[in-house]
């Protein structure tokens, strides 16, 4: 999607031609992780875990932004495609099975559970469907935590660890490639087939949007009443959209066991969903350039805080006050409540047909 | 029998505590038809600014006697939940009265992490030790069951509470005002009520009940962290909705009929699954009542609104 110039003004140096940005977007995406390589390994491995949030965050937008069904259990459907992944292809069952089966299957699962979620809180809006969904996050979290007795399926807080890594074509993402005496290496690897998911995404949504789905979501999302007086299915439609964001996690949650290689229940608190939440809001409920420029700031943010905050304050008081955990809480809670009061459409808001009006309102 | 018994009395005790908590949200909600999801993080602030006074007093004075060491640390604590608790409704909420639903819930999960994050910079992560000052002596009134005068003193602070909020709403000018202010906020104005001042009070008197609610919960688990608002917080929600939300008796039984549930479930709960789950599920308990009843009964135990207002 472009920025919306008129209610983003940008300097006229940062305007950039509209035929332009789209290749430039392309190029910086392709390049980045050589750029990160540049300033250390962990920069890399910081770009791929931002295309993991990124691809849950446009999950979650699908759901929150557009058809305006807050959920913040989300972190829940993350948790079912990483142990579907887990169970299905580490030492815990003795079962080694390729990604081709693992990660529809954690999709699969991850939608059933969406839909699980949806059909009893069908009725419910705003406020009581966020609670209830955070609710089923923590049940989700709860039993993860629990069920290593009496038959020992998650291993409790342990967690999984030595899950198989991803291996397309019998490529072993995990090992660094040896291409023509250049060593590649496997985080680049790594980012490359996530990017490659993240565009598949970005594309089906979009296709999604401006289907009769997506502007029956957008329906529901301003005005339930009227939808269902135009003919909508609202339940369907609902589940519809629980049931897709929750695929979205579902992968991603796959491809974050397989490049992680161990998951615990620690990974999935609501925290987590919170964060997602975050992004969302901070980058432009229902815009999806908005939504992943929200994950990869969010991704980023504590890195650069532990790079930058610490040694800052290390001069300035010659001591940690705060350390980068809890600056990045502090700077997460306040980007909420302060996204909402002051700019409630996000730093790159949706545009609508009747953004103007919009704009009246606000 | 005995063990029957046993778990009456423990769930009224952490029934009585939701019960404090959940009035909090019922009356919010009753006004705004806003859930006030920060409310738990007064809980959590209550216990700590209890704690810290009692800490500095004790400290101090080292002679001085428990009872008045917890009258001093209420005595911080309820003022302190209250300005907290009414800079939440006037920075976060007030703008957002007419914003679209989404607005002010997103705000209220954030002023809940800001909460947290500030306690856990100024307590740190650790659990801090809360100092029995009610006695917790057990004491056996029949075969089988002990009892502690905490317990009786929660539950009798409790009830206490909530039949003084009972009073104040139904017979005070301020409750006449407060109920309606909730029937309709334009018409109330206009009937010369300063609408915006009742919503005050209303966070005002819901907040001094949380951290009462607070140095209750942390003296019976003789814990306080910062993050120990959450589960009381969320269960006393479930409270709240189960007695139907908006309602303040319904509040109350919501609460005690919670604990009680929660507090079998969690004494029973290995013998009804064979063995399969045991009392480490607690917690479900309150989400599936939860989910339970808005998919049943929406409108609660007592209530007549319905869950699609929200």
């Amino acid at each position: 999607m472009t920025t919306n110039s008129t209610a983003l003004p940008l300097p006229a140096s940062f305007a950039l031609d509209r035929r332009l940005q789209r290749p430039l977007v392309i190029l910086l995406a392709l390049a980045a992780p050589l750029i990160a390589l540049a300033m250390g390994k962990s920069w890399v491995r910081v770009l791929d875990f931002a295309l993991l949030y990124v691809l849950l965050a446009i999950g979650l937008n699908l759901v929150v932004g557009f058809a305006g069904l807050l959920d913040l259990g989300y972190i829940a459907f993350y948790a079912v495609g990483a142990y579907t992944w887990a169970f299905l292809a580490s030492p815990h069952f003795g079962l080694h099975l390729p990604f081709w089966i693992v990660l529809p299957l954690g999709a699969a699962f991850a939608a059933l559970a969406g839909i699980a979620l949806g059909f009893p809180t069908l009725r419910l809006r705003g406020d009581y469907l966020a609670i209830v969904t955070l609710g089923f996050g923590e049940i989700i979290r709860i039993f993860m935590n629990n069920l290593n007795q009496p038959i020992n399926i998650t291993n409790g807080p342990q967690g999984i660890d030595s899950i198989d890594p991803l291996t397309i074509a019998g490529l072993d993402l995990s090992k660094d490639l040896d291409l023509f005496g250049f060593q590649v290496s496997s985080l680049l690897l790594y980012y490359y087939a996530f990017l490659a998911c993240v565009v598949a995404a970005i594309i089906l949504v979009r296709r999604l949007q401006i289907s009769r789905i997506g502007r029956a979501w957008a329906a529901i999302r301003d005005d339930e009443l009227a939808a269902k007086a135009i003919g909508i299915d609202t339940r369907m439609m609902k589940l519809l959209a629980f049931a897709l964001g929750a695929t979205f996690g579902g992968v991603s949650g796959g491809l974050f066991a397989a490049f992680q290689g161990f998951v615990s229940p620690e990974s999935f608190s609501l925290m987590e969903s919170i964060v997602v939440l975050t992004m969302i809001v901070l980058g432009g409920m229902g815009n999806l350039a908005g939504v992943i420029v929200g994950a990869i700031l969010l991704t980023a943010l504590p890195e650069l805080l532990r790079h930058f905050a610490v040694p800052m304050q290390m001069a300035l008081f010659g001591k940690t006050l705060l350390d980068p955990e809890v600056l990045r809480m502090l700077l997460l809670s306040l980007a909420m409540i302060v996204m909402m009061l002051v700019r409630p459409a996000g730093l790159l808001p949706a545009r609508t047909r009747y953004a103007h009006r919009d704009r009246r309102n606000a | 029998m005995e063990t029957f018994l046993q778990q009456i009395l423990n769930g009224l005790v952490s029934g009585s505590i939701y019960a404090l908590v959940a009035l909090g949200y019922t009356m919010v909600y009753g006004i705004l038809g806003l859930i006030n999801f920060a409310h738990g993080e007064l809980v959590m602030i209550g216990a700590l600014v209890a704690l810290q006074t009692v800490t500095l007093l004790s400290g101090a004075f080292p002679e001085l006697h428990p009872v008045f060491l917890l009258l001093a640390g209420v005595g911080v604590a309820v003022p302190v939940c209250m300005v907290v608790g009414y800079l939440i409704e006037r920075i976060g909420y007030r703008r957002l009265r007419n914003a679209p639903r989404l607005a002010p819930l997103i705000t209220a999960i954030g002023v809940s992490f800001l909460l947290q994050t500030l306690a856990m910079i100024i307590w740190g992560r650790e659990f801090h030790v809360f100092p029995q000052l009610v006695s917790t002596t057990p004491m056996q009134p029949m075969d089988g069951v002990v009892v502690s005068p905490l317990q009786i003193f929660t539950i009798v602070v409790a009830l206490a509470l909530m039949g003084g909020l009972m009073l104040l709403v139904n017979k005070s000018r301020l409750g006449r005002a407060m109920r309606a202010t909730a029937e309709n906020h334009r018409v109330a104005g206009l009937m010369g009520i300063n609408a915006n001042g009742v919503i005050a009070a209303t966070f005002i008197i819901g907040s001094g009940l949380a951290a009462l609610a607070g140095v209750l919960y942390a003296s019976n688990y003789a814990i306080a962290h910062y993050a120990m608002g959450f589960t009381p917080g969320l269960k006393a929600f479930t409270a709240a909705v189960l007695g139907g939300i908006g309602n303040l008796p319904g509040a109350m039984v919501g609460g005690l009929v919670l604990g009680l549930v929660e507090s079998f479930g969690a004494g029973y709960i290995e013998h009804l699954t064979f063995g399969f789950l045991n009392s480490s599920y607690q917690d479900i308990f309150a989400f599936m009542i939860l989910g339970a009843v808005l998919i049943f009964r929406p409108s609660g135990l007592l209530g007549e609104r319905v869950a699609d207002r929200a």
